[in-house]
C-alpha cells in the first residue's frame, strides 16, 4: 500500500453526532493549525437537527492558500458508528482512519488499501472522568490529543487556546488539559508518530495568504459588524437557518458598541418580527423615514420578502437586505449550501423589476460589501441584497483583517433637507433633474409647508400625485431602468487576475472562466491544476449586478467560457444571456447542487472532460457522497 | 362627487395655537363614493390635528390596500404619507416609528386590511404597543373589488346580491383588548362628536390607540338587511359622549358630580367620559370586555372609549431606545471606528 504523504496539504474529516460537543473539539483542531501559521479551512457539515444524527467537519489544510474544497480525504477521524460504513468507503487510497478501538472494528469495514488507527476514546474517558457528561464530551478532546502526536500539531499551542476558550471556568481547563494528554500519550506509545501526512510550523507557501496577518472568522459575522460599521440602527428578521447568526452576531456587537454613554440606551432596535414579510417591511418603513435598516434571511425568506422587494422598487426605499443562500425550500437541506437564489433575487417580485446584488467572497469581502450596500441602496434609493451563502457564512474562513478608514463618511443619497428644499427651484419626488434616473427624496417631518409627498408603488406622476396614465407609468419605469443603468458605475468591479503562464499549451483556444462567491476559491486552485496540466485558462470573479461592461468584453474576447457556480440551473448563466444578449453556446456551465460546496477536483474535472469531448452545452456534476 | 375642490377659504378662519387655520391640514380632494363613510373620518382626523395644534409637517399618514386606505390622500396634505401593501401597514409603521420617535402616526386601514390579510401583523403590532394611532374604517365588505363580505361582516348581515353571511364576524375591538392593546375605542362615522375627541385622544396617547369606526358603505353595504347600514348602526349604537381636554388647556367645563369618569394621560391631558348605559372604570380591561359582550347581547353597538391603560409602555420604551431619534444619529455616535475594530481583528487571530 501506498501511504498518502504530505507536509501541510492533506484534507481531514471528522465524523461526530450532532451535540456530542464535537464542534468546539474540532474547531480547537483547525485553529490550531491557523495559530501554526498554515493555511487551513474548515467547514461544517451539518444535519438540520439539535441532537443525534451524524455530522462532518472538513478540514483543508494547504500550503498554497487553497481555502476551497480540494475533494476528496486524507484522514478520517470517525466516532459515529451511524456512518462509519460510509466513512470508511470515502477514504482516498492510502488515506488513515482513525475511530474509537473501544470496540473492535466490524470485519466488513476493513479496507486493506488505507491505514487504520484505533485509540480506545471511550474506554479512556470512563477509566480518567468519573462525571458522565465529562466521559462523554471529553472524548473529541482525547481525540484532538492524539491528533496532535499523530500530526506533528503544537501542543502548547492546543493548551493555550483551551485556556482561551474556558477562560474564567478554570475547572473546566484541567480535565480538558488531561484529556488532550492522555489522548496524545496514547498515539505516542501505540503508533509511529508523526503521519506520513503531518504538519510543520509556519510552512506556507501562498504568497497572497504571507502579505497580511490573517483573521480566522465567519461571514455572518462580519457582514453584522459591516451593518454596525455601516451605522445601521434598526435590524428587523424572522429566524431561518443559515442567517440567524447575522443577526445574532450583530446583536453581539451592538450591546458592546451603540449604548449611548449618557444614558445608557440603545442607539440601535432589533425587533425579531413575526414573519419575514413584516421583518422587511419595518425595513422599509425604517429606511422610508431615514433610518439605515437592513434585514437578514435565506431562500423561503427571500420569497416571502418578494412583495415588499416590488414596492422598494417602485416607490425607491433603499433596502438592505443580507441573503445567506441555502438549498431548496423549508425540510430537507436548510443546512446545506448553494448559490441557488440568483434569479430570484436579480428579478425579485412582480412587474418588471430588477434588483442590484452583490456577491462576497470572503469574510473581508462580507463586511466591506455590507457597508458598501447601506451607502448603495440609499445612493440608488433601491434595495441591495447582498448574496451570502452558507459555506461562507457560517464557517470560519481565513481572511485578510478587516480594515475601516476613519475618514469614511456615509452616502445618505440624494436627500433634500429643510435648507435643500428652500433653495431649491422646483422640486417633484420623481423629476429626474440630473438625468441619472435618481430623484431627490424628503424625509418626513423635515419642512413647515414643503417636500411632503406621498409614497405609493402604483402609478404616480413625476410630481408624486396619483395617477393611473398610461404615459406617466412608461415615463416612470423607463426613468427606473436609466437608474439601473446608473448603477452600473456604483457597484463594485468585477476581478481579474493575471493568467497563469503556460509554457507549451495543448490547446489554442482561448479560454475564459466565471464565477462568484464561494466558488471563486476552488475555481482558482482548479485553474492552477489545469495550468499544471497545460492548459491555460483566464478567470474573472463577478462581485455585482447590474454586470459592469468588463464582463461583456470578457465573455467576447474568449473562444469558450465556462461558468461556475452552485445550482442546477445555471442561474448565473442565464442571467448573464439574459442581460448581455451572449448566445447560449458560448458559455457553459459547470455546476454542483449537492449542497456540500463545490470542490476544485470536480470543477478542473468537468473542463477537462468538456475540453476533450467538446460537446455537451451544460455538464452538471452529480451528486457528491458525503 | 365633486372633482374640483374650491379654493376660496374665509380669510377669518380661526387658527390654532401655531397659527394654522383647519384649511392647513386638508387633504387632496376625496375620490371615494358621495356619502362614503370614510369621508367623515378623514374630516374628523383633519380636525382633531387642527384642533390639537400639532404641526401637519410632523404627522406621518400611513395606510395598507382599499378604500379605506385611500383616505390618506384626503387628509393632511403637508403631510408625509405611505399608501403601503395590503395588510402590512403595521410593518410600515412600525419601522418608521423606530426610525424617529418624535413624529405622530396615523395608520389608516379597513377590515379586510386588518381583519384578514393584515391580521397577523395587527396582532403583532398590538403586542409591541408601537406608538401610533390606528384606525380601522370598518364597513364589513370589501368596496373596491365591489361588495364581497369582509371578515367583520356580522353572522346574518344581507349582501347586496341577497346572500346571508353564515360566519360570525371578527370583533377588531375585542380581538384587541384580549390581546392587551393599550388604548381600544369604538366609534361611528357618523357621530363627530365622539369621533374627533377620540382621535385627539388616541393621539395624546403614548403607545398603541385602536379605533374601531363603523363606517358604512354606500354602495354596497347601505341595503335593508346589513348590519352595517346607517340606518342599522344609528337605530343600535350606545354612544358614551366625551370631551378630550388637551394638556396646555384650562378645564373650563363644569361636569355634575356622578356624571362623569376623568381620565388623565401620561401627558397630563384628560378625558372626560359622559356616562353610558353601561358605567365601568376605563381602565379595567376585563370589565370593558364584559361591557361589550352586554351590549352585543342586547343588540347595540357600544360607542366610545372602551379600555385606556394609564401605565402603558410603548415599543420605544420597551427597547430602551436613545432619546434622540435613530435617524438623526451621526456617524460618531454610529461608528465605532478603527482602533476598535483593529481589536477584533486581535480577537480573531
Amino acid at each position: 500500500m501506498k501511504k498518502i504523504k504530505g507536509v501541510n496539504d492533506f484534507v481531514v474529516k471528522f465524523a461526530n453526532v450532532n451535540g456530542t460537543g464535537s464542534a468546539s473539539a474540532n474547531h480547537l483542531f483547525a485553529k490550531t493549525i491557523f495559530r501554526m501559521g498554515i493555511p487551513v479551512s474548515p467547514r461544517n457539515i451539518f444535519p438540520s437537527n439539535i441532537q443525534g444524527l451524524p455530522t462532518w467537519y472538513e478540514v483543508r489544510v494547504s500550503k498554497n492558500g487553497y481555502l476551497g474544497r480540494r475533494g476528496g480525504v486524507d484522514l478520517m477521524v470517525c466516532v459515529n458508528p451511524q456512518s462509519m460504513e460510509k466513512d470508511v468507503a470515502s477514504v482516498d487510497p492510502g488515506g488513515y482512519f482513525l475511530y474509537d478501538s473501544t470496540k473492535p472494528l466490524p470485519t466488513h469495514l476493513k479496507r486493506d488499501d488505507i491505514t487504520y488507527i484505533g485509540i480506545p476514546l471511550t474506554q479512556m474517558c470512563m477509566q480518567e472522568f468519573e462525571v458522565p457528561r465529562l466521559q462523554q464530551l471529553l472524548k473529541n478532546v482525547v481525540y484532538v490529543g492524539a491528533l496532535a502526536a499523530l500530526l506533528n500539531m503544537d501542543l502548547s499551542m492546543v493548551k493555550d487556546l483551551l485556556a482561551d476558550q474556558f477562560k474564567g471556568k478554570e475547572k473546566l481547563i484541567s480535565s480538558n488539559v488531561q484529556a488532550l494528554e492522555i489522548g496524545y500519550q496514547y498515539a505516542l506509545e501505540n503508533y509511529k508518530c508523526p503521519l506520513a501526512i503531518r504538519l510543520e510550523n509556519g510552512n506556507a507557501d501562498a504568497p497572497h495568504i504571507a502579505e497580511s496577518e490573517h483573521i480566522l472568522m465567519n461571514g455572518n459575522t462580519a457582514a453584522a459588524l459591516g451593518a454596525i460599521y455601516g451605522g445601521a440602527t434598526v435590524a428587523a428578521w424572522y429566524p431561518i437557518t443559515p442567517s440567524t447568526s447575522v443577526v445574532d452576531a450583530f446583536s453581539k456587537y451592538a450591546e458592546r458598541l451603540r449604548i449611548d454613554p449618557g444614558t445608557g440606551k440603545r442607539n440601535y432596535a432589533i425587533v425579531q418580527a413575526e414573519d419575514e414579510l413584516a421583518a422587511i417591511g419595518m425595513v422599509v418603513g425604517a429606511n422610508w423615514n431615514g433610518a439605515r435598516a437592513f434585514t437578514a434571511t435565506s431562500g423561503p425568506g427571500l420569497s416571502l420578502m418578494s412583495e415588499f422587494l416590488g414596492l422598494a422598487y417602485f416607490a425607491e426605499v433603499p433596502v438592505v437586505l443580507i441573503n445567506v443562500q441555502r438549498s431548496g425550500p423549508s425540510t430537507g437541506m436548510p443546512t446545506r449550501s448553494q448559490q441557488s437564489d440568483v434569479l430570484a433575487a436579480a428579478y425579485a417580485s412582480h412587474g418588471d423589476t430588477k434588483q442590484v446584488l452583490l456577491f462576497p467572497a470572503t469574510p473581508r469581502e462580507c463586511f466591506d460589501m455590507t457597508v458598501e450596500a447601506f451607502d448603495l441602496s440609499e445612493r440608488l434609493q433601491t434595495p441591495v441584497i447582498l448574496m451570502s451563502d452558507l459555506d461562507l457564512g457560517m464557517n470560519d474562513w481565513m481572511s485578510p483583517p478587516l480594515e475601516w478608514d476613519d475618514k469614511y463618511e456615509m452616502d445618505r443619497g440624494k436627500v433634500l433637507d429643510a435648507q435643500g428644499l428652500d433653495e431649491a427651484e422646483k422640486w417633484g419626488r420623481y423629476l429626474d433633474v440630473d438625468g441619472d434616473g435618481i430623484c431627490f427624496r424628503t424625509l418626513p417631518g423635515t419642512h413647515p409647508d414643503k417636500g411632503a409627498y406621498f409614497t405609493r408603488g402604483s402609478s404616480k406622476n413625476e410630481m408624486a400625485v396619483y395617477s393611473e396614465s398610461g404615459e406617466d407609468y412608461v415615463q416612470n419605469v423607463d426613468r427606473l431602468l436609466r437608474k439601473f443603468d446608473t448603477a452600473k458605475t456604483y457597484v463594485p468591479t468585477p476581478k481579474t487576475h493575471p493568467p497563469i503562464e503556460v509554457k507549451k499549451p495543448k490547446t489554442k483556444l482561448k479560454i475564459g472562466t466565471l464565477f462568484f462567491g464561494t466558488s471563486a476559491s476552488p475555481s482558482y486552485e482548479a485553474v492552477e491544476i489545469l495550468a499544471e496540466e497545460g492548459i491555460p485558462i483566464d478567470t474573472m470573479r463577478i462581485r455585482a449586478f447590474p454586470f459592469h461592461n468588463d464582463l461583456d468584453d470578457f465573455i467576447h474576447d474568449h473562444d469558450l467560457v465556462f461558468v461556475i457556480e452552485q445550482n442546477r440551473d445555471g442561474q448565473m448563466r442565464q442571467l448573464i444571456m439574459n442581460e448581455c444578449q451572449i448566445a447560449p453556446d458560448k458559455l457553459t456551465s459547470v455546476l454542483n447542487y449537492s449542497g456540500t460546496p463545490i470542490t476544485a477536483r470536480a470543477i478542473a474535472g468537468k473542463i477537462r472532460e468538456t475540453l476533450n469531448t467538446h460537446s455537451a452545452d451544460v455538464v452538471a456534476l452529480r451528486p457528491e457522497t458525503a | 362627487m365633486s372633482y374640483v375642490k374650491p379654493k376660496f377659504r374665509h380669510p377669518k378662519l380661526p387658527t390654532n395655537s401655531l397659527g394654522y387655520s383647519v384649511a392647513d391640514y386638508d387633504g387632496a380632494i376625496s375620490t371615494l363614493c358621495a356619502g362614503c363613510g370614510h369621508d367623515s373620518i378623514s374630516a374628523a382626523i383633519r380636525n382633531a390635528c387642527f384642533k390639537s395644534a400639532i404641526p401637519p409637517h410632523r404627522i406621518a399618514k400611513l395606510s395598507g390596500i382599499g378604500c379605506s386606505s385611500k383616505m390618506p390622500t384626503y387628509f393632511l396634505g403637508r403631510s408625509h404619507g405611505f399608501n403601503s401593501v395590503h395588510g402590512r401597514m403595521p410593518s410600515v409603521a412600525t419601522g418608521a416609528s423606530l426610525a424617529n420617535r418624535e413624529l405622530t402616526y396615523i395608520g389608516v386601514s379597513g377590515d379586510g386590511d386588518t381583519a384578514s390579510i393584515g391580521m397577523g401583523q395587527f396582532v403583532h403590532l398590538i403586542r409591541r404597543n408601537v406608538n401610533m394611532t390606528y384606525i380601522v374604517a370598518n364597513n364589513g365588505c370589501y368596496g373596491l373589488t365591489k361588495g364581497q363580505d369582509s371578515a367583520t361582516a356580522d353572522l346574518g348581515s344581507v349582501a347586496k346580491g341577497g346572500a346571508v353571511n353564515p360566519f360570525d364576524g371578527i370583533d377588531l375591538a375585542s380581538l384587541a383588548l384580549l390581546q392587551g392593546a393599550s388604548f381600544v375605542a369604538r366609534s361611528f362615522s357618523g357621530d363627530k362628536e365622539q369621533l374627533e375627541p377620540l382621535i385627539r385622544a388616541a393621539m395624546a396617547h403614548k403607545g398603541f390607540a385602536f379605533i374601531d369606526v363603523v363606517s358604512p358603505c354606500v354602495t354596497f353595504n347601505n341595503h335593508a338587511g346589513s348590519t352595517k347600514s346607517y340606518a342599522e348602526t344609528r337605530a343600535h349604537v350606545d354612544a358614551m359622549q366625551l370631551d378630550f381636554i388637551p394638556m396646555r388647556e384650562e378645564i373650563r367645563t363644569q361636569y355634575e358630580a356622578g356624571t362623569s369618569q376623568t381620565v388623565t394621560l401620561h401627558d397630563g391631558s384628560v378625558i372626560h367620559l359622559q356616562k353610558a348605559s353601561s358605567d365601568y372604570a376605563t381602565d379595567d380591561r376585563a370589565a370593558a370586555m364584559q361591557a361589550i359582550q352586554k351590549a352585543e347581547a342586547e343588540d347595540k353597538i357600544l360607542t366610545g372609549l372602551l379600555h385606556l391603560d394609564p401605565n402603558s409602555q410603548d415599543l420605544n420604551q420597551l427597547l430602551n431606545l436613545a432619546n434622540k431619534p435613530l435617524n438623526e444619529l451621526d456617524k460618531d455616535e454610529l461608528c465605532p471606528g478603527s482602533r476598535v475594530l483593529d481589536s477584533i481583528n486581535q480577537g480573531l487571530r
